[in-house]
């Protein structure tokens, strides 16, 4: 086996497995190691959203491109993706909300994104389920659903097809110029790139990440009760709190028919098993908005760690103080939708071409205490 | 909430035997249990119908002063410490308890094969629940294929409904069989037992060594292949039951956290798991029949009620039935075969309609659960993690909440003490 590569990926989530496939198919030597299976992390544990988000407008640059490169990669096979085409329907409860669904449509507009304002009376021919006495919503058409972990194993599958190797083995420490394995065997490369979620830390404990934990249930099959992905306005709010813990309603149509219902965040807790209160809570949401669901029988229920940055957005550049080292992760909880994305702004930095949009944002450098104070 | 000292989850004979010593140890005993009367699995419908050993326990189930059973209940999730989400018939409720045993029993391993997902393939157990239902079976040609002692009394049970029993297919070989059966008779009890099953078989076929390779027919099973050494032939019946032995039920065992041993809830001497205030007995600490399940049931009762001393004289009979499980579990071990029936396009999992093919390929259950959606089903792998168990020798994942499918409605209940208010931080 070849013990040299030009880029060594840690982690084959759906960053790591974009990263791979991206690099690759520029003709890089890569290897991505992985310590588990394909996709099954924080990949596996998401809703798989395609969504433009705009609580900043860096967010709202980074997804609405990841967007248009899901569309380019979706159109080839969309069925192994499980690609829904379901859009997204912003749901506002009261005058105030509808007022900030505005003014996300002025947003949205102004960066080329389709949306349409929904009046009362059209949200309920559009979702009859939805809990009488809301004021509207925003109606976004190019947002969509996929299956996470087939769209990691796909595009690991295309970097495969360019040459890629995918190692099972664990990182124990990073090298300069590589890594070194938990079998004692050292891989070096001209670029190392981690990309392991949350676990990054583990490698790099200088990065400003912390778990923000995530709940999620699943329903029986109840084909199209719900057509489109429901978000109250208020999740934005929610999403976007830097402390303590919150619910927001959240609910998904599979393209099994399931229902994906969600959302709750919490800090700082390390451990993967479900909390009851939390659960009931983020379902107590999701009953305020859809009174049908109560009824609903759910089958299962899980968390996810979602690799979270002090300023919400992702830590995409060269590590610093850590020559060699490239950082792909701190995605929080739109890793899926901006995979693509990181993977372009990745590979132009590290081959000195272009970057497609500005990368500055996302550089990890931000965070360097020194340079800051410096 | 509603609170008791000691909370047995099942009434199958480990939960009745663990209620009953406690309570006649002076404990508030509280019993949740899924089904419609005390018996579980083994004592389906009532105890009392089965044999005079069910119906002592039934009766001091019934007459236990400090006993409350809580029939049609299903545990959902595990709540704060102590305390479980359960759904009743009435609407969820939470019971909180200082020392909790888990009788909750095993279910039938289903191993897959071509055909075995045909309308008249069922499990053993499966066929007697149906025909307990009322699916007529006075006249129906069944084949009772798979292994162990049961498939004898369900053979038997099927005559006297009438069914025509056309061949029980014991997998095992006569080479085992006569091992075993040389050491019976220095156990009167189960050589009457047997000899009576025997009578009431009558002229039933009876071959070891002999085992299903396929099911056959259009809509309904119309026809099996049977194997018999070099031997290959096709058996017309409208039923195959199949028996292949029980798995544990340790899902909640492992949602509360309690250490798994290849699938079953690991025990100390004193049916202690490795969670302090849990217990477990009955087969869901380990395959070991009626018998043992009575004997651990009793010593855990004892154990939880803090009367060591009573359980004391229990344990040799559990030794006694765990000795005799042992050798069963050697003769009826499951021969090799049996994992390479599948082809390619057997389903796997029944729930989403996965092939043996595309699990093939992957290296774990986590893998091919993520990858395939195997055991993301309503069974939540209970069938097809079993399954791959044999077939693959993956170990399922923890199990996630609820323990069982369950209303929405049913998980928004939280106990009173946990509760948090959210309102303030958002």
């Amino acid at each position: 086996m070849r013990t040299h590569y030009d880029a060594l990926i840690i982690g084959a989530g759906i960053v790591g497995a974009a990263c791979a496939s991206e690099l690759a198919q520029a003709g890089l030597h890569v290897a991505v190691v992985e310590q588990e299976i394909v996709g099954g992390g924080t990949t596996a544990a998401g809703m798989g959203h395609i969504v433009v988000m705009d609580g900043s407008l860096p967010e709202l640059v980074l997804t609405s491109y990841s967007q248009q490169l899901w569309a380019e990669l979706l159109a080839e096979r969309p069925a192994d993706h499980e690609h829904l085409a379901c859009g997204t329907l912003w749901v506002a409860a009261d005058a105030e909300e509808l007022a900030e669904a505005q003014a996300k449509q002025a947003r949205y507009s102004a960066h080329g994104i389709a949306s349409r304002l929904v009046a009362a009376a059209e949200l309920y021919a559009l979702e009859p389920l939805l809990r009488p006495g809301l004021a509207g919503g925003l109606l976004v058409p190019s947002d969509s659903v996929i299956y996470p972990p087939r769209s990691a194993a796909l595009l690991i599958e295309r970097a495969r097809n360019h040459g890629a190797q995918v190692i099972s083995a664990a990182v124990c420490a990073l090298r300069p110029s590589g890594v070194l394995l938990a079998d004692g065997q050292t891989l070096t490369a001209e670029a190392v790139i981690l990309a392991g979620g949350i676990r990054s830390q583990a490698l790099a404990p200088e990065l400003p990440l912390r778990a923000k934990q995530g709940h999620l249930a699943i329903t029986e099959r109840y084909p199209h009760i719900i057509r489109q992905q429901l978000v109250e306005l208020g999740y934005i709010k929610s999403a976007h709190a830097s402390s303590g813990d919150s619910v927001a309603f959240n609910v998904q149509p599979r393209p099994t028919g399931q229902l994906l219902i969600g959302s709750s965040r919490q800090f700082d807790r390390s451990e993967r098993s479900v909390d009851q209160a939390m659960l009931a809570q983020m379902l107590r949401r999701a009953v305020e908005y859809m009174p049908a669901l109560a009824q609903l029988t759910v089958i299962r229920a899980w968390t996810g760690l979602r690799p979270a940055t002090p300023d919400g957005l992702p830590l995409i550049g060269p590590a610093w103080q850590r020559p060699g080292v490239w950082l792909a992760t701190g995605h929080e909880g739109l890793g899926i939708t901006t995979a693509l994305g990181t993977a372009k702004l990745l590979a132009a930095q590290l081959l000195g071409h272009s970057a497609p949009i500005p990368a500055a944002p996302y550089l990890p450098a931000r965070f360097d205490k020194e340079t800051a104070h410096g | 909430m509603q609170r008791f000292e000691i909370v047995v989850v099942g009434a199958g004979p480990a939960g009745i035997a663990a209620a009953v010593s406690a309570a006649e140890s002076g404990a508030q005993v509280c019993v949740l249990d899924a089904g419609a009367a005390p018996g579980g699995q083994i004592w389906r419908g009532g105890a009392e119908r089965h044999s005079r050993t069910a119906a002592r326990w039934a009766t001091r189930l019934r007459q236990g002063q400090q006993i409350s059973v809580q029939q049609n209940t299903q545990v959902v999730a595990p709540l704060a410490a102590g305390e479980l989400l359960v759904e009743r018939p009435d609407g969820p409720q939470s019971i909180g308890y200082d020392r909790l045993i888990l009788a909750t029993g095993a279910r039938e391993l289903l191993l897959p094969f071509p055909g075995w997902t045909l309308p008249g393939v069922t499990g053993v157990g499966g066929l007697q629940a149906l025909i307990k239902g009322g699916v007529p079976i006075k006249g129906r040609r069944v084949v009772v294929a798979g292994s162990g002692p049961l498939l004898l009394a369900v053979a038997a049970g099927l005559r006297r409904s009438g069914a025509e029993v056309r061949l029980i297919a014991e997998q095992s070989d006569w080479a085992r069989l006569l091992a075993f059966g040389a050491q019976l008779p220095l156990d009167p009890a189960r050589l009457l037992q047997a000899l009576r099953l025997r009578a009431t078989l009558g002229r039933t076929a009876y071959r070891a060594g002999c085992w299903v390779e396929q099911a056959h027919g259009a809509e309904q099973l119309e026809a099996v292949t049977l194997r018999h050494g070099a031997q290959r032939w096709r058996e017309p019946c409208e039923q195959l039951a199949c028996g292949f032995g029980l798995v544990p039920n340790s899902e909640l065992a492992a949602t509360l956290g309690c250490a798994i041993n290849a699938g079953a809830v690991v025990v100390d001497y004193a049916q202690q798991t490795s969670v302090s205030g849990i217990l477990a007995a009955g087969e869901v600490a380990g395959i070991a029949g009626v018998e043992a399940a009575l004997a651990e049931g009793a010593i855990a009762g004892y154990i939880a009620a803090g009367r060591p001393a009573q359980a004391q004289p229990l344990l040799a009979r559990r030794a006694a039935a765990r000795r005799f499980a042992r050798r069963l579990e050697h003769t009826f071990a499951l021969r090799a075969e049996l994992r390479q029936l599948a082809s390619a396009q057997t389903i796997v999992c029944r729930c989403e309609d996965v092939h043996y093919a595309a699990l093939a390929e992957h290296p774990s259950w986590r893998s091919a659960k993520i990858h395939t959606r195997c055991g993301m089903g309503p069974c939540q792998g209970r069938i097809c993690g079993a399954a791959t168990s044999v077939l693959f020798g993956w170990t399922p994942e923890s199990i996630r909440p609820p323990v069982a499918p369950v209303a929405l409605a049913t998980l928004i209940t939280t106990s009173s003490a946990h509760s948090i208010n959210l309102e303030e931080h958002v």
